[in-house]
């Protein structure tokens, strides 16, 4: 079985095959079709759709990465006991080995700003912080046993995308592409975007291929301006005179491969005429005019403006096109001061859009095969930092949320003890996380690898355990 | 007959089948058929012969059977650990967990008795050892038949092989095709049209060669195959992680070029980057040469443990001292013994202790030019000192009485205090206490902060306080302060006081009367570089500025270049004295607000190590006498070296008012000292820092302290001198050593036929591909190094040899049999690095900036990815204007967060970890960029308007000047016939009514450039969009 996901050799075709079954001269159009519906295209392209190790659940990943890590306390996790003891110091017992990164871990404990209720038939408790996920409770499942290894952004961002603190390893998406490339012919399989305040404190390492072969890194989109870098013609280039150009560029291209016989210039030529076909594809996905008044309502985007919303709203159609991953980071979450101005404002940005990403996927029946994945990358200590308005990274404990694409729905699963520091029940690592999304995905996260430095390599690493509670 | 070690692969085999069958309850397992091979394959490496973590042996019975109950597999710790049943963590680590029959059988084997019979004496026979373990011996010349072909011994090899296949090696390639193979394998630009005529019409016997040394011995050589080496050192012009600051490490990159262009021994080359510091008086090039350690990333996020990046940058030198030089993958060892290679995690971290004994600090570094004018500085400053003793013969009499008076004059008493820092007042950079009592400041340098230092007393009186500025060879050339010029800055000092015994005493402010310093500077206005977008007047200067009450003067050190990295002192007197008769609780206050807006962009000025005293003497004054001078002042007058007297007297000439001339003279030399530049190295530390092997690779979980020492499966260490990094540095490049050799004339061959010899380059280990061509892969490691680690003698060779020389067009039977060119029947051809994607561009287009070297350079790139929310935080990234724009892309600034966006998609690593085998994708991603990006556009209108302004009027005489500049080689007559027949309809194109052609064909159409005469901008857009084309082909971007 893992023998099957060693990269694929685009070499392989072979110059007798392009000449009987293409022609030098077809139209390059035609050409593409014919390399991928023959069959061959799984020899040729290293995206080529590729069958993972059972039936999946989900064919598609959109992961909300909530950068800078939420406040668990304030929007999932309800401790009543924590607001009971507000302004004391914490059992001494709980901060034995424990590391912060800002405060002295001896800091009075700081009660939950907001107020919880139940919501849904599940019954889930939520502040009034996401009341439109409130509406789509039954829908997720809640991952309140979070855990992680990391109290730093960047290595903590880098641990839940790629395994490890260490960076150099595959990301997430880049894995997920490795294992089932891509199903878009006309757009990237791996697409992330950012907004926020910032960006992503791992920087393209959150979404870099590491020792995989480059073409499963993460291809940034902007949800404003062109979509991809260099995509738009030259000024003073219109259409006619780039096609003009291409078509010259293949013709080339053709003789050359005709008089060498390198498979690779048939790669090359079909590489410019994808990036044509994208010329037109990716403004034609960002051109959310094209959507009904009522769904740039439910997401609340407006064409043209760069925002989650937007972003939201474009994963949906990426995924509709076909494309296998997408992550949109939100960089807004590390409230060690102004928590309750600032994770009011957070919410503002993102609950609507994430909600309405769930309704809108459920409606259009890609819910079922798409995995959604809410969440930062670790929470925020029970103790005060500052005043009384902040709180410090904690990776002990913090929630998440997952939807779609084989997730079983309307639960909550895990709990914090009860002042929401160390996870007491259900207890989900990142590793664990990494291997349910990967079975939902249809993989055995332990043969999902690539051999590298002498050994085989995984998105798990030698950790992660599935967690079936999760599953539907 | 089977080996034991089939025997042993068929017997577990055999039971997986059964137990799939469902026997396995029928039949009690027999340990050595059932269970010593699983103890084998998946435990002994941990718990065997070599080692045994947690005291247990699986290789012998009363260990093994004391840490299981015979009969009750639910009691037996064997079982329950690779059951993973319990809280502890399943066995084995870092392996692949036990199967479900094979966890069966040993619950089963328990459960019956845990029967334990001796071995059979088959499994005592010792493993062969793995081929790149042992040191290279040179293999004798394998015969051949055809040997007329053979050009040099590499060729034997290859032709020995391509006989044994049966597979006819390929003609030679045509004459242009090999010179711009040639030419971008040694130097990474094209041939230019007048270098392939030239080669063309050379008729002589060594034409060939001659170009070869001509291309060897050119300065682009070295920054071709620095660019080689740089992937393995991951090197980049920031720290990386999340804050991802520019770093000044450029010094180090251009010491690669100059090492490659000076051919410098290759033993040589990495035992100055391992340990030059170490070398006897040691270069500045030595010493530049150990960045090549520092360029793993440093995390200076909010709120981090200095030491725990630290650590994590260790296990990144590990790593790449592995792949890069040592080829043998040890990384897996940081957490336990390696599974495959018989490295043991101890023997890990006994290489570790090697490299664990620095300081993090960075140099000044010049120059060659630089460093004639700071000797001249010194010579000169020297004879102006000379004359004036000549002129004052009685000069040691007034010195003299001048000494006796400052070691008279009374010194205060000074108690040194240890302060606690307040967590929440250090905008999350973190204060270490020192031995002496100082404070160092590591991790995230905030730009504004002010920290609260708290001091529990038991002094009855305090009524002055003395901040001390000292240096640290772990601050920016060494401090005292952390900006990086190592300059601090500190825009107020106050205090507050409370009796020490009284927690009900309110902390009352207290006011500071005066302060002194031993340097104060005029008032000037704040470097610019510290802009913190304020419409504020900021200034620094003397020592009132840190009491005058305003945050925006601040007291500064910064003395200029040559001057400024020395220790420095403030003394503030109270206007009353802290009197209380059970000791006192002190806040001290240091604001340092001299900082800029963007923390992110080396904009503090912060104070890097100092330290607090206090003083009952209310007079107190700064000593002005610096630091040097009264220390030198402290030895006895007659046991002074000759540099403590010319230190002494040095600042003695600058107190005598007659000589004002003379030292205005020398004040005047010192202002010209130069900038210079700065550079991340290693230096040694005096107290040795203990290494501990690591449990589980978790710097919080240290083991048994271990000392410097190298793996028993390789070359011993050198017994010639101390057991250090640069005995360490040595081994790597011992005579003896199996690995290293072999690993980089791999790497060379890699880079030659776009896989090597052995396919995972980064690892020669157990678990490598194998070598396509194993004598010959020894025979070249050998010859290396008997040549002296002669990196162009091995080079020479390569591109001598007829397997290089081979045309690279495959026939079909050819492709079909050996589609990677493993065989070598034919010429290398495979897309050029990325840098030389965009380098063949520039150099074909005219516009290409040879110059060599200096500060990373800013082409363009579109502004948003510089700033949130692409970037974390906002990057500077000043777009290059003129030739700049247009140097080499090995000289384009590298952020790691934020990879120059064309580099990044032609597959350059971003230097998050060491690479030495790229990826080489072939993508749409790829065609936007050679089609659309700005840099792109502007090769192909450069040379349109080139060849429209050199090449002749008629059509022909241009396509063919530009068909040449960018593939090196003439038209065929169906090519020349369709980019023609493109030319014409482009011009009537651009010719339409209404169209401007400048549009496309100019940088900026506001300012067209000048056409030479009867040419129209109508041809000028036509050209480039030919010029386009041309630049798009994957011809131009392959070697081949």
């Amino acid at each position: 079985m893992t023998q099957k996901f060693e990269p694929v050799n685009p070499i392989k075709l072979s110059r007798r095959w392009f000449f009987e079954q293409c022609g030098v001269g077809v139209g390059a159009a035609a050409l593409h079709s014919l390399l991928a519906e023959s069959g061959y295209a799984a020899q040729v392209d290293p995206l080529a759709p590729k069958i993972p190790h059972f039936a999946p659940k989900a064919k598609n990943v959109i992961f909300l990465f909530m950068a800078g890590a939420p406040s668990h306390l304030e929007i999932f996790d309800n401790k009543p006991m924590l607001k009971k003891f507000d302004g004391t110091l914490p059992p001494a017992e709980l901060l034995k080995g424990y590391r912060s990164a800002f405060i002295n871990p001896n800091s009075k404990l700081l009660g939950p700003k907001f107020e919880f209720k139940k919501y849904g038939q599940s019954g889930a408790e939520l502040t009034n912080l996401v009341p439109h996920l409130a509406e789509i409770v039954d829908d997720i499942a809640i991952v309140k046993g979070m855990v992680t290894d990391a109290f730093n952004h960047a290595p903590g961002q880098v641990l839940m995308n790629t395994g490890a603190m260490q960076f150099g390893r595959p990301s997430m998406g880049a894995w997920v592409t490795y294992g089932l490339g891509s199903e878009s012919r006309d757009l990237p399989a791996f697409v992330v975007f950012s907004s926020g305040k910032k960006g992503p404190s791992g920087g393209s390492s959150c979404w870099g291929s590491g020792f995989l072969p480059t073409v499963y890194q993460g291809v940034e989109f902007r949800s404003a301006g062109d979509p991809v870098l260099y995509l738009s013609n030259p000024a003073g280039v219109d259409n006619q005179i780039q096609r003009e150009s291409l078509d010259s560029i293949r013709k080339m291209n053709e003789l050359h491969l005709g008089a060498t016989g390198d498979p690779e210039i048939a790669t090359r030529i079909n590489s410019f005429e994808m990036a044509f076909r994208m010329q037109s594809s990716a403004p034609e996905l960002m051109d959310i005019t094209k959507e009904s008044k009522e769904t740039l309502e439910l997401y609340g985007a407006e064409p043209g403006k760069a925002s989650f919303a937007n972003n939201c709203l474009l994963a949906r159609r990426l995924v509709q096109r076909g494309t296998r991953f997408v992550q949109l980071y939100h960089e807004a979450w590390d409230q060690h001061s102004a928590l309750v101005k600032d994770i009011t404002q957070n919410c503002k940005d993102t609950d609507r859009a994430a909600a309405a990403l769930i309704k809108d996927l459920k409606r259009t029946g890609l819910l079922d095969t798409t995995l959604v994945v809410w969440g930062g990358e670790f929470g925020r200590t029970p103790m005060v930092q500052g005043g009384e308005d902040g709180r410090d990274h904690h990776p002990n404990a913090f929630t998440m949320w997952m939807a779609g694409g084989g997730v079983k729905p309307g639960i909550t699963l895990g709990e914090s003890d009860e002042l929401g520091f160390n996870v007491v029940e259900d207890k989900v690592h990142v590793h664990d996380l990494h291997a349910t999304m990967l079975h939902l995905l249809g993989f055995e996260h332990t043969k999902l690898t690539y051999k590298f430095q002498g050994r085989p390599f995984r998105l798990t690493d030698v950790h992660g355990q599935l967690v079936p509670k999760l599953l539907a | 007959m089977l080996t034991p070690r089939l025997k042993s692969c068929a017997a577990t085999a055999a039971v997986s089948l059964a137990a799939l069958l469902g026997l396995r309850a029928q039949s009690k397992p027999d340990f050595n058929k059932d269970i010593r091979p699983i103890f084998e394959t998946s435990c002994y490496s941990c718990h065997g012969e070599k080692v045994q973590s947690g005291g247990l042996r699986l290789d012998q019975k009363a260990s093994a059977l004391a840490h299981l109950t015979a009969g009750n597999s639910g009691a037996s710790a064997i079982y329950l650990r690779v059951a993973g049943v319990g809280s502890q963590q399943k066995m084995p680590l870092g392996g692949a967990a036990l199967t479900a029959a094979q966890v069966g059988l040993i619950k089963d084997w328990i459960d019956a008795g845990a029967g334990w019979a001796d071995a059979p004496a088959t499994s005592a026979v010792p493993k062969k050892k793995h081929w790149a373990f042992v040191a290279p011996v040179r293999p004798a010349l394998p015969a051949v038949k055809n040997a007329k072909w053979v050009r040099n011994p590499i060729d034997r090899f290859v032709l020995a092989k391509l006989e044994a296949e049966n597979v006819a090696p390929s003609g030679e390639a045509p004459k242009a095709s090999l010179l711009r193979r040639l030419s971008l394998d040694l130097t990474g630009l094209p041939p230019t049209p007048e270098e392939v005529d030239a080669f063309v019409k050379d008729a002589s016997p060594k034409a060939y060669e001659k170009q070869v040394e001509r291309l060897l011995a050119s300065p682009h050589y070295g920054e071709k195959w620095a660019r080689q080496w740089l992937d393995g050192a991951r090197y980049a012009d920031s720290d990386g992680y999340e804050k991802d600051k520019p770093r000044f490490v450029w010094a180090y990159r251009d010491y690669v070029i100059n090492a490659f262009n000076k051919n410098l021994a290759y033993d040589r080359f990495v035992s100055e980057q391992l340990a030059g510091d170490l070398m006897p008086n040691a270069t500045q090039d030595q010493k530049v040469a150990t960045g090549f350690l520092r360029n793993s990333m440093v995390n200076e996020e909010g709120g981090i443990d200095p030491e725990q990046f630290r650590m994590e940058a260790m296990y990144d030198r590990m790593d790449a001292v592995g792949k890069n030089i040592l080829g043998v993958t040890i990384q897996c060892a940081q957490c336990h013994n390696h599974k495959y290679d018989p490295l043991q995690q101890e023997e890990y971290y006994r290489i570790f202790a090697f490299l664990n004994n620095s300081h993090e600090g960075a140099i000044a570094v010049y120059t060659p030019a630089e460093q004639m004018k700071i000797s001249n500085i010194l010579r000169r400053t020297k004879e102006i000192e000379a004359k004036i003793q000549q002129r004052n013969p009685a000069w040691q009499d007034g010195m003299a009485r001048w000494e006796d008076a400052a070691l008279r004059a009374p010194q205060p008493e000074w108690t040194v205090v240890k302060p606690e820092v307040d967590d929440i007042s250090t905008g999350g950079q973190r204060y270490i206490l020192q031995e002496d009592g100082s404070l160092l400041a590591q991790g995230y340098a905030p730009t504004k902060h002010t920290v609260k230092l708290t001091v529990k007393t038991p002094l009855k009186s305090v009524a002055s306080v003395r901040l001390e500025l000292l240096n640290d060879p772990n601050l920016p050339l060494g401090g005292p302060g952390r900006s990086i010029r190592g300059t601090g800055a500190l825009s107020e000092f106050t205090l507050e006081a409370a009796p020490l015994n009284d927690a009900t005493a309110k902390a009352q402010k207290v006011k500071v009367a005066r302060a002194t310093a031993d340097i104060n500077l005029p008032e000037t206005p704040l470097d610019p570089m510290y802009g913190d977008k304020s419409t504020k007047k900021r200034m620094m200067g003397p020592i009132g500025f840190a009491i005058d009450g305003l945050d925006e003067t601040a007291w500064g050190h910064d003395a200029g270049p040559g001057r400024r990295n020395v220790p420095q002192k403030a003394v503030f007197n109270l206007a009353d004295p802290i009197t209380n008769e059970g000791g006192s609780v002190i806040t001290v206050y240091l604001k340092q607000n001299a900082g800029g807006w963007n923390s992110d962009d080396n904009q503090n000025q912060n104070l890097g190590r100092f330290r607090l005293a206090f003083s009952a003497d209310a007079k107190a004054s700064a000593d002005p006498l610096p630091v040097a001078v009264r220390e030198a002042l402290a030895i006895a007058r007659e046991k002074r070296s000759p540099l403590q007297t010319a230190t002494i007297f040095g600042y003695y000439r600058t107190t005598v008012p007659e000589w004002k001339d003379d030292n205005a003279t020398i004040e005047a030399l010192w202002k010209e000292y130069p900038e210079g530049a700065s550079q991340l190295v290693l230096n040694e530390r005096s107290n040795v820092r203990e290494t501990h092997q690591l449990t589980r690779g978790d710097f919080l979980q240290p083991g048994k302290l271990v000392t410097g020492g190298v793996p028993s499966f390789l070359n011993p260490l050198p017994t010639d001198g101390p057991v250090n990094r640069l005995a360490f540095a040595k081994w790597l490049v011992s005579r003896d050593a199996p690995t290293t050799a072999r690993s980089y004339v791999n790497r060379l061959w890699l880079a030659y036929f776009g896989i090597g010899i052995v396919e995972t380059a980064e690892d020669l280990g157990s678990q490598s591909s194998p070598p396509s061509h194993p004598e010959l892969l020894d025979w070249l490691a050998v010859e290396f190094m008997d040549k002296g680690w002669d990196v162009k003698a091995i080079q020479r060779l390569i591109v001598n040899s007829a397997t290089y020389r081979q045309n690279s067009v495959a026939s079909e039977e050819l492709q079909a049999k050996d589609p990677y060119n493993r065989l070598l029947a034919r010429g290398p051809r495979f897309r050029v690095d990325g840098e030389i994607v965009r380098d063949i561009a520039l150099s074909a287009s005219g516009l290409l900036d040879t110059k060599i070297g200096g500060p990373s350079v800013n082409p363009p790139a579109p502004a948003f990815l510089f700033m949130p929310p692409t970037s974390y935080g906002p990057k500077v990234w000043n777009e290059a204007k003129g030739s700049e724009r247009y140097r080499r892309a090995l000289y384009t600034f590298r952020f790691r967060s934020v990879p120059y966006p064309m580099l990044q998609v032609f597959d350059s690593p971003n230097g998050e970890a060491a690479c030495v085998r790229r990826s080489r994708s072939n993508t749409p991603l790829q065609a936007l960029t050679t089609l659309n990006e700005p840099m792109f556009l502007e090769t192909a209108r450069a040379l349109a308007q080139k060849t429209l302004n050199e090449a002749g009027a008629e059509d022909s005489q241009r396509l063919r000047f530009m068909f040449r500049r960018v593939l090196s080689r003439e038209p065929s007559k169906v090519e020349a016939d369709e980019l023609l027949s493109l030319v014409g309809r482009e011009r009537q194109n651009f010719s339409t009514a209404g169209r401007d052609p400048w549009k496309f064909a100019a940088n900026d159409p506001e300012h067209p450039p000048t056409l030479a005469k009867n040419v129209t901008p109508e041809q000028a857009a036509a050209w480039t969009v030919v010029s386009r084309v041309l630049l798009n082909l994957d011809e131009t971007i392959t070697k081949e």
